[in-house]
């Protein structure tokens, strides 16, 4: 994809119980936002493994948004706080690999807050076309293409 | 020719430690010596590549490689091995996982050859000279160095391996171990790692004071603290990767009263070590706002390198993104 029509891609994780409802929310209401987010829905945000953050990078995601129950109100009482815990830390490693900080959010957001979700998803939509494409599965064939000339097929196997 | 089975070792981007594990069955290895052939082992051995490539394929029967991939020789090589033999494992951590050299994927090949070459204070190169790939010498000769890849790669990123046998060196006990596995009838699934694929904890010696709740108000770093050598390294605060890390070692950093860096690797189920030690760190510690949470890590000083110590080229994201080539 050429760098004009580039479009962000963010996969977000949205809570069972609070911000996927929200989102239900906002469909009903008939709110329109950015068309970039693709959601998932996890039974609470505590689910979400740094490893998935990673995964999404890896594979192509320019953002990574993830929405859980305002603290306090956890389904699961504690999952949100280990969410922040993680988020964090996770934060503090990225920024190591030279992934921005505004590449990965966290919000909390209630079933009520149907408004909260477009506003979220319509400002972490333009904050990530500010930054621009990360586009990770081009850097890895570029880093790769050094391997081409000794490449002697898939018997020796290399990484795919 | 004997009849005995073919054995070669192999060295790539490595500290020598693994050949050193090696060396140090003492005794044990004259046993191993009667019962194997060893066709080529340069640094113990007096082989040349030729020797290897005179052999027909598929006639050694187990390369033992460590060391990651850095090189354009290391690469043939592992490619040579491959054609010419029928098991290759990959030994220790960096051949793995990518090991200690892989955390230079955080910088680019021109960061680490200008501090190699030029900025280091132990360097004399007011001409500012870097290793070129070919260059003429004095008698007008031209000569070929190998080509330093802008990457650290794990064995496997490279050829097909067999066996994985990780540590940062893997033990006399598990090299024993794996030899007489290796040379008996029952041999594991192809692609396995030759080790148990439990937590590091459930051999540790101070297992019983592991808490069953943690809730960790600080992180305290090893070299800033005395440690108490009966309790939990976790319940002391410090980042202990047992609970991530494949047993096998016998807990022995643990035993000389240092926490566990994670050289053995992740049990099966993590796909990414790193991202899983932040989980798990983040678990379990305390702190339920900003602030708190700010004050648990501060002392944290290097998450990539102490969290992907051993494992840079096998996460996810590979190394740092904008580096420059």
């Amino acid at each position: 994809m050429s760098e004009q029509n580039w479009e962000p891609k963010i996969i977000a994780f949205f809570c069972n119980w609070c911000t996927y409802t929200a989102a239900d929310l906002a469909g009903v209401s008939k709110l329109s936002y950015a068309p970039n987010v693709k959601i998932i829905r996890v039974m609470c945000s505590g689910r979400v493994d740094p490893q998935f953050v990673l995964y999404a990078f890896a594979n192509g995601a320019d953002g990574v948004l993830i929405g859980g129950c305002h603290p306090g109100d956890c389904h699961y009482s504690e999952g949100n706080y280990k969410t922040l815990r993680r988020i964090s830390l996770l934060k503090k490693m990225l920024t190591q690999f030279g992934i921005e900080d505004d590449r990965m959010r966290l919000e909390w957001i209630s079933g009520a807050e149907g408004e909260k979700v477009k506003t979220v998803i319509n400002e972490m939509t333009e904050n990530i076309r500010k930054l621009g494409p990360l586009n990770i599965p081009e850097k890895f064939i570029t880093w790769d293409r050094e391997l081409e000339k000794r490449n002697r097929g898939s018997e020796y196997k290399l990484r795919v | 020719m004997s009849s005995k089975p073919k054995v070669a070792f192999y060295w790539c981007a490595s500290c020598g430690g693994c050949e050193e594990a090696v060396v140090d069955l003492a005794e044990d290895i004259l046993e191993v010596v009667k019962l194997v052939d060893i066709v080529f082992w340069p640094v113990a051995m007096d082989f040349k590549k030729r020797d290897v490539e005179a052999l027909p394929d598929k006639s050694i029967n187990i390369a033992f490689i460590n060391g990651a991939i850095r090189t354009s020789e290391q690469e043939e090589i592992a490619y040579l091995l491959r054609e010419k033999s029928q098991l290759i494992i990959a030994f220790g951590s960096c051949a793995c996982f990518g090991g200690i050299p892989a955390l230079a994927n955080l910088y680019s090949k021109f960061e680490v050859l200008n501090d190699v070459y030029i900025e280091s204070p132990t360097v004399d190169n007011a001409a500012k000279f870097l290793p070129q790939t070919t260059s003429i010498d004095n008698n007008g000769k031209q000569i070929e160095l190998p080509e330093f890849y802008s990457q650290v790669r794990a064995l496997d990123e490279i050829i097909s391996v067999d066996y994985y046998l990780p540590g940062c060196a893997p033990t006399p006990k598990l090299i024993a171990n794996t030899i007489n596995m290796l040379l008996g009838d029952n041999l594991p699934t192809a692609g396995s790692t030759l080790l148990p694929d439990i937590a590091l904890c459930e051999e540790c010696p101070r297992k019983d004071s592991k808490p069953t709740d943690l809730s960790i108000t600080e992180y305290k770093r090893i070299c800033e603290n005395l440690v108490d050598p009966e309790k939990c390294l976790l319940a002391q605060g410090f980042l202990c990767m047992g609970p991530i890390t494949r047993s096998g070692c016998e807990a022995l950093c643990i035993k000389g009263n240092m926490p566990c860096t994670g050289c053995l690797g992740p049990t099966s189920r993590v796909v990414d070590f790193g991202a899983k030690a932040v989980s798990m760190f983040a678990s379990l510690s305390s702190g339920k706002n900003e602030e708190e949470i700010e004050k648990n890590y501060a002392q944290v000083m290097d998450p990539v390198g102490t969290f992907y110590r051993y494992h840079l080229s096998k996460s996810l994201l590979r190394g740092k993104l904008e580096r420059g080539i």
